[in-house]
């Protein structure tokens, strides 16, 4: 079976301050994703927005063992992958209120968000359409002799598209540097994943493909960083491509700032029972139990991230909006 | 009699409820009508177009689709080839680029390679986004695209009543029928016939009458349209207006009577103006009426750029009913002063309303 081909090794220990780093970036990406949607309201963000808030974990896990130079290319909900591949928040809300100063010069919006220093090469809002980029990228870096990884993001939906199945081909083919990470969060819209394929261990997918694969508690950031960390250092060795899946939940609407369990799209009790195991509040515990996190360091914590997001908000309302004969500028390079 | 039942008892609905009406009543009428879609089946039902449909025809009727655009064409394809008459539907016509490979090459041509042994009647259903800065990758209005390929119809609706009437057209054909609906237009409301009556898919439809120039609009822009041609009908200056509807197979008769009539030609296009659908129109009416044209025709349509996502870029990328009155009031010679004061009058209704949003209920995102 593909789960057992990775195993874990000692570069996998941490240090309780690089622990608390992890709690820090969830927490941080939740906290800029709550902002967003308590002023969405405000109708100053006139883009469709994709929270990732549940999934943090995923993000933080996946990102936290690449290197600047690595490259991600994420989806429609790409705020947490860019947030935590070290991408400007202030570009990015920036981006979201359409100006100037935003990371696409106010002109893709949400779902176009890139940081070209943090190694966010790209975020697609066509599912699927991001991993042959991701691809292409660890082309990039087996033909420069980079040492670079890339990772594609992607969601269980994705895995539907034939374009991400000819993506796994073409990378396990010519043994490309990258991972396919796959967050798992059981919906695409409001479809369950029942609905659109068949009972079968998602993970499977990688061995149609020839690559090793592991299946994770996506909510657990220490699991999905081992995971990676084993993915990741398989790339390095120029050994190929690997399927990380993260087994995880989307807790508010699948575009838009609301919860929307009143739609009835969820079972009964179902987000209730994600809602318990939190990848952030269950971290929390982990960390205090440990003695390593108590409430003076997560205030501290809350305190910072609460005027970096201030900032960024009053940065992003007093730059100018890009001026209309702008519009036509850059179509060709 | 329509127009008497009409005074009598108006049935006012939006189009989109018109599509959904046209639906029921075409699996009603016929089993072999099936509805598939990402999201056919979810508590949103496709802006509403698809709600309920699973309770009342049931599972095997209305399926639910993986993100699999290209592979669930392809289906369909096969499953017309049997005699199924499927509704495919897109809430983003970007979605479908990715089925352009079944849709171009296998259901456009499959007739015609056949020697006319096959058909693929399907209903390929695409929804143009537009506003809250959606940006470049969902709001496109690809129409030329398919309009290019024969073997494929297009059709634009304005109307409710012509959503209604259109699509049952489009479902009754036994060729594969592009039905592009504008996102915006789904709020369009107006009396629809309660009964389930086919709209010919045969050509465009006048929607106002006069002597000066010539418009031909597609889809959303002929609302936009029409508030310019009214405005300007008020300064004295009465146009044609016609709302192309079908733009493939494209009938140009009535358009090339009309100019020739008025020796004026606009064409307004919801998409990119350059190798667009009034593009195909000016050429067309240029070589059948080219002695009676008295001024060069003029195309209005999207610039040449992608749709930015801020509110500033977007804001000017879109042609409204200011600018439709000046093209067409330069034309037809109304003064400058007039047309300054049409405009105003526009401009003072369009401001009424953000530019980004479809109606006043709209709350965002889409
Ligand atoms: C090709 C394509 N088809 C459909 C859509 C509409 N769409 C946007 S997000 C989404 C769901 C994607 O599900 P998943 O990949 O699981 O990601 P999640 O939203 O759960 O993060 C869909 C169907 C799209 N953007 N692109
Ligand atoms: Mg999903």
């Amino acid at each position: 079976m593909t789960q057992t081909t990775m195993r874990p090794t000692l570069t996998s220990v941490l240090t309780p301050h690089a622990r608390i780093d992890l709690f820090r970036q969830m927490l941080r990406i939740r906290r800029i994703e709550e902002e967003i949607a308590r002023r969405y309201a405000e109708q100053q963000m006139r883009c469709p927005v994709h929270l990732s808030v549940g999934q943090e974990a995923a993000a933080v896990g996946a990102c936290c063992v690449l290197r600047a130079t690595d490259q991600i290319v994420s989806t429609h909900r790409c705020h947490g992958h860019y947030l935590a591949k070290g991408g400007s928040l202030n570009a990015m809300i920036a981006e979201l209120h359409g100006r100037v100063t935003g990371c696409c010069s106010g002109r893709g919006g949400s779902m176009h968000l890139f940081d070209a220093a943090a190694g966010v090469l790209a975020s697609v809002p066509i599912v699927g359409g991001n991993v042959p980029l991701a691809v292409g990228a660890a082309l990039a870096a087996k033909q420069r002799r980079t040492n670079d990884v890339a990772v594609a993001f992607f969601g269980d939906g994705a895995l539907e598209e034939g374009v991400v199945h000819e993506s796994a081909n073409l990378a396990a083919t010519h043994g490309l540097p990258m991972v396919f990470f796959l967050e798992n969060n059981r919906y695409s819209v409001y479809t369950p994943l029942d609905q659109r394929q068949p009972a079968r261990p998602i993970v499977a997918f990688a061995d149609a493909h020839g690559m090793p694969a592991r299946s994770v508690d996506g909510n657990d950031v220490l699991s999905v960083r081992e995971a990676m960390i084993h993915a990741v250092a398989r790339a390095r060795r120029g050994d190929g491509p690997s399927l990380v899946v993260a087994e995880t939940y989307r807790f508010l609407e699948h575009c838009g700032p609301a919860d929307d369990d009143a739609l009835g799209y969820r079972p009964a009790g179902e987000l209730a029972r994600w809602q318990a195991r939190c990848p952030i509040t269950s971290f929390e515990a982990y960390l205090r139990e440990l003695g390593e996190l108590e409430d003076a360091i997560i205030e501290a914590f809350k305190t910072t991230i609460a005027a970096e997001i201030k900032l960024a908000f009053a940065d992003a309302l007093a730059a100018p909006v890009p001026a209309p004969e702008t519009a036509q500028e850059g179509v060709y390079a | 009699m329509p127009e008497l039942a009409r005074a009598l008892e108006p049935r006012i609905i939006s189009a989109a409820e018109a599509i959904r009406e046209a639906t029921v009543a075409a699996m009603e009428r016929d089993e072999r009508v099936f509805v598939m879609g990402e999201g056919a089946t979810d508590p949103k039902g496709i802006f509403g177009t698809t709600s309920g449909l699973r309770e009342r025809f049931g599972a095997h009727r209305v399926l639910e689709m993986p993100i699999a655009e290209n592979g669930w064409t392809g289906m369909a394809i096969g499953a017309a080839l049997c005699g199924q008459r499927p509704i495919l539907i897109h809430q983003r016509v970007e979605f479908s680029l990715l089925a352009m490979e079944q849709l171009v090459n296998n259901a456009a041509k499959i007739h015609y390679v056949s020697g006319g042994r096959h058909r693929a009647p399907l209903v390929i259903r695409l929804i143009v986004g537009r506003g809250w800065g959606q940006g470049p990758a969902h709001s496109q209005s690809l129409e030329a695209l398919f309009a290019h390929v024969p073997g494929l119809k297009v059709v634009m609706p304005s109307s409710a009543a012509d959503a209604k009437g259109l699509l049952l057209a489009a479902v009754a054909d036994d060729s594969p029928v592009v039905f592009i609906e504008h996102r915006w237009m789904h709020y369009a409301s107006g009396h629809v016939d309660p009964e389930p009556r086919a709209v010919a898919l045969d050509g465009p439809k006048r929607v106002r009458e006069g002597d000066r120039a010539t418009v031909v609009a597609t889809s959303y822009m002929t609302l936009e349209a029409l508030q310019a041609a009214e405005a300007l009908a008020a300064a004295g200056c009465a146009v044609d207006l016609f709302d192309l509807r079908v733009l493939r197979p494209l009938d140009v008769g009535a358009i090339t009577a009309s100019v020739r009539k008025t020796g004026r030609l606009i064409t307004v296009d919801t998409g990119h103006a350059t190798y667009g659908i009034g593009a195909e129109v000016c050429a067309r009416v240029t070589s059948a009426a080219f002695e009676d044209l008295r001024a060069a025709p003029v195309r209005i349509g999207l610039p040449e750029h992608p749709t930015p996502s801020a509110r500033s870029l977007a804001e000017g990328y879109y042609p409204r009913s200011p600018q439709i009155a000046v093209a067409v009031g330069r034309a037809a010679g109304v003064s400058a002063t007039v047309l300054e004061e049409v405009c105003a009058g526009l401009a003072r209704e369009r401001d009424a309303m953000p530019l980004d949003i479809p109606h006043p209920s709209f709350k965002g995102p889409f």
